[in-house]
Parts: C-alpha cells; structure tokens; sequence
C-alpha cells in the first residue's frame, strides 16, 4: 500500500489554443484535506475534471490505492470512490430532496417477484439518516426548489457523501454559503477526513484554506509549483506562489493621455442580492479601467447590468453629464456604448454565419439604401477594411466564423462592435482562450482605441494583462468593489488581497 | 467549410450523397417512373405537379422564416384551409342559390384576396406575440392556433362545403400564359419566390432572422429587436397561408373546412429536405423550392406506380422523418 490514496503524474490537457495542464501533479493522502489553489484558469477545476472522468488527459496517469487506473468516465469514478461536488450546480429543482440524492442509482424493489419499482421507503430513510449525518435537517420530501442555492449547495454534498467516496473533490463550496453555514460545511468535512477520506478542497478564500485544510497544492498556468504543509503557508506566501514572479507576456508602450471623466456609474446594484451592488466608478476619455476579481466576483453581472442584458434595482449611469436609460443592449448601442461579451461562443458568434454576416449585424442600419435595401457594396467594404485593419486571418470573408481561431473570432468580434464607432467599449475577457501572438494583437487593437479616444472597460483575470494594459484597475470581491489601483504601479498581491477581500 | 475543403474527393462525394439523399432517391424514383410509365412527363401531369408544388411552395416559404429562427408553425395547414373557406364565401357565384352568405355584396377578387391575406396576417402576428413576448415555445403555441383556428373556420362554415365559386376567381387557377404549364399559380409562386428572396438576401429582416436563428442571445446582445423581428416573421408567414388558401380553393373550386389539411407538415418536410435546418440560421429560398418540388414528385411517382393512397401517407411519414433525422445528424457530426 503506497502512502498517497490518489496520485496524478505529469498530467497535460490542451483545448484549442491553451494548454490548460502542462505536467501537473496531485497527491492525496488518505484522511487529510487537500487545498488546490491558483489563479483563475490555471487549471484547477480541469485537473479535477480529469480525475473524475469528465475531461479526458491527453497524457498522465493516475495511481489509485497503488494501482493505475483509467476513469473515462464519471460512472467509472464514482465506482471507485471518486465523489466530486461541481462549482456549478445541476439541481432538479421539480424533484425531491432525496430524488436528487439518488437520482440515477433509485433503491429498487421486486413487485410480484419480477417488476423492479423504486423503494420510495428505503429512499427515504436513507435520506433521512444521510442528511442526519451531515447535520441538516430538512425533508426528504421537499422539492429542492424550495431551498436556498446555499441548501441545495448542502444536498449536493450530501449526494457526494452518501456515494460512500473515499476521495471527495469539493469545487468552491463555500462560495454560496453564509458564515454558518461554511461553519455546517467544516464539520462535515473533519468528520469524512477522521473516517479516512481524502478530501481535495478548491478555495479562493486564503483563511479558510489554513483553517480546514492540512497540506497545499499549488498551480499556475496549468503547471505543478508545489505542495506544502498548511502550517508552514501565510496568506502572503500562497498568493506568492499563485501569482509567481515573471511577466511572460509584453504589452504595448501606453500612449493614451486620459482625458475628461465621461462616464459614470452611481450605486449601481442588482435586483439580484448575492449580485453586484452599490457600486460607483467613472470613466475618463481615452482611458483604459480594468476590472479585477475572482470568479463570482460578479465583474461580468456589473457590465451586463450597465449594458441593458441584465436587470438592477437601483442606480444611475450618466454619460456626458446626461442621465442614460438602459433596458435592452439595443439603448445602449444606441448611447454609443459596446460590449464585447466574455462567452464568444454562447452571447458573441453566429457560428452559422459566415463573416461578413458576423462583422455587420450590429450595424446593418447604417448601410441602407432607401431605408429598405442593404447596400452589400459598403457592408463587403466594411468587412475588407475591419479584416485588413484588425488583420483577421479568414481566407474570404464568406468563410464561417466558426471555422476561424479563437483569436479571429474575437478580432471579428471587435470589428462588429467598430463598425458602430462607439464611445465606450466594454470589453470582457477579451484575451480568454486565444493564443500568446493573438493577445498581443488584441493588445494593440486596444492600446489604439484608447491612443483614439475611446474610453476602455476591460475584465480580465489575468492579472498581468491588468497591469500591463490599464491605467486604473478596480477590483471586486462578492459583488462589491473593494478597492481601486493604479495600473501602472500595481503588484499582483496588492489585487489579490483586494479581490480576497470577503466580508 | 475549411474542413470540407480539405477533405480528399471521395470522401466529399460521399458527405454530399450522404447530406442530399432523399433528393437524389427521389429524383431516381423519378426516372424510374417516367421510363415504366412514359406519361409520368405528359404535359397534363407537369402542370399537374407545378400547379401543386407552386402551391405548396408558397405555404413552405411561410413556414421557412418560423424554421430559421428555430421556432415552427403547426397552424400554417389549418390557415391555409380558413383562408380558403374564408375566400370562398365571399366569393360564391351570386346566381348560385345556395350561397353562404346571400347578402354579401360582390368584390372585386383582389378586394376579397386582401380581405383573407389581412385575416391570416392577423393570426400570424398573434402567433408571433405569444412566441416573442410570452416566450411559448412555438410548437404549443401553433399547435394551440391550429386547433383554434380548425374551430373558427367550423363555425363560420357550418361544416358544409363551399362551392360554385365566381368564374373570374377560378380562372386564376385554370389560366396561363402561352403553355399550360406556365399557369398563372406557377408564376404567382415564382414573383413571391422573388420577393422572399430579396428579403431573406438583401435586407435586414433576412439578417435579423438568420441572426436568431443562428444565436438568438448573440442578436439580442447585438441590438437587434429580437421580439420585434420575430412578430413580423410570423405576420408574413400567415400572410403566406392565406395567399396559400386563397389559390387552393380558386385551384379545387370549392373550399371545406379540411382544405389543406396536413399542409403544415408538408410544408416542414418540404423545408428540411430542401436544407433548412431545425436547428435554425440555415436555409435558402432555392432549397425550399427543390424540397418541396422533390416531395410533390414522390407524391405523383406513387400514384403512377398504383400504390393506393392510404400507402403513400406512410411513405409521406417516414420522408419527414428521415429527413429531419438526416438534417441533424449533420449537425451532430459538426460537432
């Protein structure tokens, strides 16, 4: 018997154009919690993906009680003992407690021997000693809809726990979870780890990775960086680790002189509670803001709630000095504000379309002949202009966006947004998923605009990109901005204790 | 499309017989016909199979614009049929005795064409409202206008058959210019073949409604008034139906309330097999009319061949089918 109960070797896993794991490891002790930890995308959740069958490595291995062992799938993880807790939940919010508990694995009886049926009563009961055990006390009955997402976030644990797992991967537990409730979580999590399971806890939250966990792992752009013992790590020392010391990627000398402040947003809160609230920040012309935060920080919810995609309960934003009434994103297109969404795929391409179709949609008002006609002269030299200026490598622009790089698709993306001429452009994980030489070209695209005139939001999470390209970055944390930077002068730490900053 | 090009011959030949197989099965069961039986490709027939598919076609365009933007419309048969009812009794010989509404004035044809068309536009605006506003799903929501609509047209015609229709109303089914194969419906079919291509090609309504169908979150995200967009599509459809059923009862000289039944489904399958995807975002104006052209000719090639009508209802079925399934499987290897 070897003395890890899970080992990971050298494992890699591209996705087209980012190698998400390079040679990562992991190694889990029985009867101990693990914390993974690392920026956003350096390859946490897809290293657990692969342990639990979800994602297939490209190379590695996995040792499991001493023993290698292919997992394809998550059936094939659960039947050794792998149990895994998503970040995102899948609730059957119509069903009851203990259906979603047992979904897919029903206790069943015989009826008249032969017709299997599903032992409601044995569910139940089962439910019931189950949810005693993790300390909650709700209904096996009930429907899962009628809790809170931090319930359903206990049931779901529940469900891990009840699949007898000796390894438990916990993906952000807590990140929907009040004090008391993370307080129900911990004792949970000592109980397994004194039954002998190995617990792998993902957390952003530096203060609770020292309290539960006993050993560390750290990982940085889909590398391995190490393992410690929890007591030997400080906060400092993990985010050291996390953030590492060289710049890898150069960005383009700032030219751009902010100008006048042109666009502010006061008080600016969801109708969501757990979203973005109270927040107010300006905007100069000419300027490029970054915003900084850790998934769930809620930056995306803030730009879709500005841009009309996303309802808010109460503040104002004023462009000019004028008050803006933003419903739909068709208002603010119109008062001359762009967003570049940060899922390309889900609310950015027609992937169906070919690129012309892609670059013009947006703007197809501005191109009409007698209010009726589209004048297919200028929409094609349009496109020409946008393909040679933003150098979109497409063999014609009547080829499909959806066969071009990720790269192109955003540089097509951009270009849709150009052909409006607007002010203000938001730009959301405009870097994400494309490659080093694309991200330089996205680099200059912006470092121009801002050289023009155009006033630049831009979320990344990519803390050298912030500092390298933006001349302010505020930072959020759970939905409040808590605190603002000079890009130019900002360390990663001074962001990530800002973005760590939980209440 | 890189991808297809890159593709070694044989194996492109193959993705096309694959992608377009029920055009080219029915196109051999076409030859085969027409070889056993040689007045398959007589004049009277050719007439036959354009007047039926121009009139198919028309109803097929209407319901190609719901299909792109991944919605559909069930109740595209059973507006055809008021319509037709509705065309009908306004237009019923003034000497014929029974009339079904022997105070109604005469009107012009054209006068009594804009009647209908503004009924069925009526019906696709409040299909297109309740998909765009109450967000139900369209497959309910027609579903619910088909059955809706079958009742209108029941009451308002007692269930009895309209017939003795104005000799200038079926004259426009009989007549035709030069050739009676070039019959005043096939033309009629073409100038709103025309028309719906300018659309769909050289307007915004065409880009609007590829747009959503392609990625309706993307169009919204874009500026686009999505719900707006999807009201006027519906509208034009109904107002497809109506021209539909208008040259349907002028065609058959009579309209009942089951004129045009299962249209709808003709006009889907017609859709699919000429490339417009239940996905949405693809489909071309040309395909449809290859589609539903291909179906009427499966239709006559069965009766030519004595299979009993009740027979080719199965064949019918198993088509839509096939190439529904066909359609996706595309979509599925894309992946």
């Amino acid at each position: 018997m070897s003395e890890y109960r899970l080992e990971m070797r050298n494992v890699s896993k591209a996705f087209p154009g980012v190698q998400a794991l390079d040679n990562a490891q992991l190694k889990l002790r029985p009867g101990t919690v693990h914390a993974l930890m690392g920026e956003n995308g350096a390859g946490k959740s897809t290293l657990m993906k692969c342990m639990f069958g979800i994602y297939k490595m490209d190379e590695g291995e996995i040792i499991y009680e001493g023993k290698p062992v292919h997992i394809d799938n998550p059936l094939q993880a659960l039947n050794l003992g792998i149990a895994m807790v998503h970040q995102e939940l899948q609730p059957i919010t119509e069903r009851s407690v203990a259906e979603n508990i047992y979904v897919g694995r029903y206790p069943t009886k015989k009826v008249l021997g032969a017709i299997p049926v599903i032992d409601h009563e044995t569910m139940y009961r089962n439910t019931e000693a189950l949810l005693e055990k993790v300390h909650m006390d709700f209904d096996p009955k009930q429907r899962l809809g009628s809790l809170s997402v931090s319930q359903m976030q206990l049931v779901e644990i529940a469900k891990a726990v009840s699949a007898d797992c000796k390894v438990l991967i916990l993906d952000e537990p807590t990140s929907s979870l009040s004090q008391r409730e993370v307080e129900a979580l911990f004792r949970i999590i000592r109980d397994l780890r004194d039954e002998g399971v190995s617990i792998v806890y993902i957390s952003h939250k530096m203060d609770e990775i020292l309290r539960i966990s006993d050993e560390v792992t750290i990982m940085r752009d889909g590398k391995y960086i190490g393992t410690w013992d929890s007591q030997d790590l400080t906060t400092d020392k993990i985010i050291t680790h996390m953030v590492g010391r060289e710049l890898t990627n150069l960005y383009p000398p700032r030219e751009n002189v902010p100008g006048e402040v042109v666009f502010e947003v006061k008080n600016f809160t969801s109708i969501n509670p757990r979203s973005f609230r109270n927040i107010s920040f300006s905007l100069r012309k000419g300027e490029v803001l970054g915003v900084a935060g850790l998934v769930g920080a809620q930056r995306t919810e803030l730009m879709e709630g500005i841009f009309g995609v996303r309802s808010t309960d109460h503040g104002t934003v004023t462009y000019k000095g004028k008050e803006l009434k933003i419903s739909r994103p068709r208002d603010a297109i119109q008062r001359s504000i762009a967003m570049l969404t940060e899922d390309r795929r889900a609310t950015g391409i027609f992937g169906v379309l070919p690129v012309d179709d892609n670059v013009s949609i947006a703007s197809l008002d501005r191109y009409l002949e007698m209010g009726l006609f589209l004048n297919e002269g200028k929409i094609e030299q349009l496109v020409q202009d946008n393909v040679a200026k933003l150098s979109i490598k497409t063999p014609s622009t009547k080829t499909l966006i959806s066969s071009l790089s990720g790269g192109n698709q955003q540089k097509v993306l951009i270009s849709r947004w150009l052909a409006n001429d607007p002010d203000i452009l938001i730009l959301d994980e405009p870097t994400r998923g494309i490659d080093v030489g694309a991200k330089y070209e996205i680099y200059t695209i912006i470092a121009s605009l801002a050289k023009q005139g155009k006033s630049i939001i831009m979320i990344s999470s990519e803390l050298p990109e912030l500092i390298g390209m933006a001349d302010r970055i505020l930072v959020m944390c759970d939905g409040r901005l808590t605190g603002e930077v000079t890009g130019a002068h900002a360390t990663q730490e001074e962001i990530m204790a800002l973005a760590t900053q939980f209440e | 499309m890189q991808a297809t090009t890159q593709l070694p011959t044989g194996r492109k030949v193959q993705r096309f017989i694959t992608n377009n197989i029920i055009i080219i099965g029915i196109f051999l069961l076409a030859v085969v016909v027409s070889i056993l039986r040689p007045n398959f490709l007589g004049e009277s027939n050719i007439r036959n199979l354009l007047g039926n598919t121009a009139i198919r076609f028309i109803i097929a365009v209407g319901v190609s614009g719901c299909l792109i933007t991944r919605g559909t419309d069930l109740s595209a048969g059973r507006t055809a049929g008021f319509a037709a009812c509705m065309a009908a009794i306004m237009l019923q010989r003034p000497d014929y005795v029974n009339r079904m509404l022997p105070n109604l004035p005469q009107m012009p044809v054209i006068v009594v064409l804009l009647i209908v068309l503004a009924m069925t536009a009526l019906i696709g605006a409040i299909n297109g409202s309740v998909v765009a506003f109450f967000k139900v799903p369209p497959f309910i929501a027609t579903l619910g206008m088909q059955t809706l609509v079958y009742g209108i047209a029941l009451v308002t015609t007692g269930a009895q058959p309209i017939g003795s229709l104005r000799k200038e109303y079926t004259d426009i089914a009989t007549g035709y210019i030069g050739n009676p194969i070039v019959s005043y419906i096939a033309i009629i079919a073409l100038v709103v073949g025309l028309l719906m291509w300018t659309l769909y090609n050289k307007m915004r309504y065409g880009k609007y409604m590829y747009a959503i169908g392609g990625n309706e979150a993307a169009t919204e995200v874009a500026g686009v008034n999505v719900s707006r967009s999807k009201v006027i599509i519906y509208t034009l459809a109904g107002v497809m139906y109506g021209l539909c059923g208008f040259l349907l009862a002028a065609k058959s000289g009579g309209a009942s309330v089951n004129t045009a039944m299962g249209y709808e489904l003709e006009a889907i399958a017609g859709c699919t097999i000429g490339g417009v995807s239940v996905n949405g975002g693809v489909g071309r104006i040309s395909g449809i009319l290859i589609g539903v052209l291909v179906f009427e000719v499966l239709k006559i090639a069965m009766q030519f061949m004595g299979l009993k009508s009740d027979y080719t209802y199965i064949v019918q079925g198993l088509v839509i089918i096939i190439a529904v399934a066909l359609d996706l499987r595309k979509y599925l290897a894309k992946k």
